[in-house]
């Protein structure tokens, strides 16, 4: 469910294609400087009502949800 | 009784640094700048004073005004970067011009001028002044980094400047501190003192930038939201926002969660850089020398920084 999220959000905010993203993926490796980072944790703290550290955002997409997993229990 | 705006001024330095000449100075290059922040070049002090900028500010906007230095009844400058401890600017630009009324500074960073626009509107409640003259004022050059590429290549030097005059434009307002140094510190001058243990600090900017980011994207939606809901208006009933110049980037993502076109957004961070508390008054003197502003607009301004800091308000020009 988070994934499928993460994907529409990531894609909105680095231009690569939702499909191409997996729990897998690299944020860095999609050319996501660390504004842009700053911007996805902004969506993601209105899209779950939660609040992450910019430091706290991972490597991969599936740290990200670790994470966002965390922050919502 | 409040006031309403009735002239504005800027002055910016003669020299113009550009995103070529800084990449010879420290690794980075224009299209990262302009990516990252959105600043191609800025203006940069070379003889000119904090004090220097103020004045001619100062003078365009009683020009614009019509108005005589000595009909002024206060005059109150926003700085972080006075050009001495004693006089301040406002003192100095008070002599420059040939005012006689009080003059005083005051420090709320990037928040700066709004914090002034407030203390003045206080004076105005109060009945004590007709006129006032409030500026915002920076030569920011001499406390930055020049060999750190994270913040040298944001910020411009400059100044604005408002002439206020008792009215009912000044809608609603509201000031936020939050105090602590963790996300943005700029040391102050150490001192003299032989007895003094407090160690040394570098008396340049610090910013933990993706946390600042975080503070002035949603300082800038909080406000706008909470001073339209105060006036029972909309976001989309404003005609004009003036945000601090702070990061291009921090006024596209306010604008996508407030979901209100860039148009509506006052920007010349391209040509000016960051001039933290002289960012939104020159960027309110651009709109209304560029006579896209028209009697009974609402114009919202909003300003994040150091301190942590932030304000906003309605104007009704």
């Amino acid at each position: 469910m988070i994934l499928e999220k993460l994907k529409e959000i990531i894609a909105d905010h680095s231009g690569e294609e939702a499909e191409n993203i997996t729990a897998e993926t690299v944020l860095t490796d999609l050319g996501i400087d660390s504004l842009t980072t700053v911007e996805i944790l902004m969506d993601i703290e209105d899209e779950y009502g939660v609040s992450l550290q910019a430091g706290e955002i991972g490597k991969t997409v599936g740290d990200l949800i670790a994470k966002i997993e965390e922050a919502k229990q | 009784m409040g006031f309403q705006i009735i002239g504005t001024g800027s002055a910016l330095p003669a020299k113009v640094l550009t995103n070529a000449e800084l990449s010879r100075m420290v690794e980075t290059n224009d299209e990262w700048i302009r990516t990252r922040v959105g600043v191609g070049s800025r203006h940069i002090a070379v003889v000119e004073t904090t004090s220097d900028l103020a004045a001619e500010a100062a003078r365009k906007a009683l020009e614009m005004s019509s108005t005589s230095p000595e009909d002024l009844d206060l005059i109150i400058t926003a700085t972080i970067t006075p050009d001495a401890v004693c006089p301040t600017v406002a003192g100095t630009v008070q002599q420059r011009l040939g005012a006689s009324c009080p003059a005083f500074d005051i420090n709320s960073a990037c928040s700066g001028f709004l914090f002034a626009l407030e203390t003045a509107a206080g004076f105005f409640a109060a009945g004590k002044v007709k006129k006032a003259l409030v500026i915002g004022a920076e030569r920011i050059s001499k406390i930055l980094d020049w060999e750190d590429r994270s913040t040298c290549v944001i910020f411009g030097d400059g100044a604005g400047a408002a002439v206020l005059e008792a009215g009912d434009g000044y809608l609603a307002s509201e000031l936020v501190t939050a105090g602590g140094d963790d996300v943005i510190r700029i040391a102050g001058y150490h001192g003299t003192s032989p007895f003094s243990t407090v160690p040394a600090e570098k008396p340049v900017v610090f910013m933990e930038g993706q946390e600042t980011f975080k503070f002035a994207v949603n300082a800038l939606c909080e406000h706008i939201n909470s001073l339209c809901g105060r006036l029972g208006i909309t976001p989309a009933d404003l005609q004009h926002i003036v945000p601090h110049q702070a990061n291009i980037r921090i006024i596209q993502m306010a604008a996508r969660k407030l979901k209100l076109p860039m148009e509506m957004f006052v920007t010349d961070i391209e040509t000016t850089g960051n001039t933290a508390a002289a960012s939104v008054p020159i960027a309110l003197d651009d709109l209304n020398r560029s006579g896209r502003l028209k009697k009974g607009d609402l114009v919202a301004m909003t300003a994040f920084g150091g301190g942590l800091s932030s304000a906003g308000c309605i104007l009704r020009w």
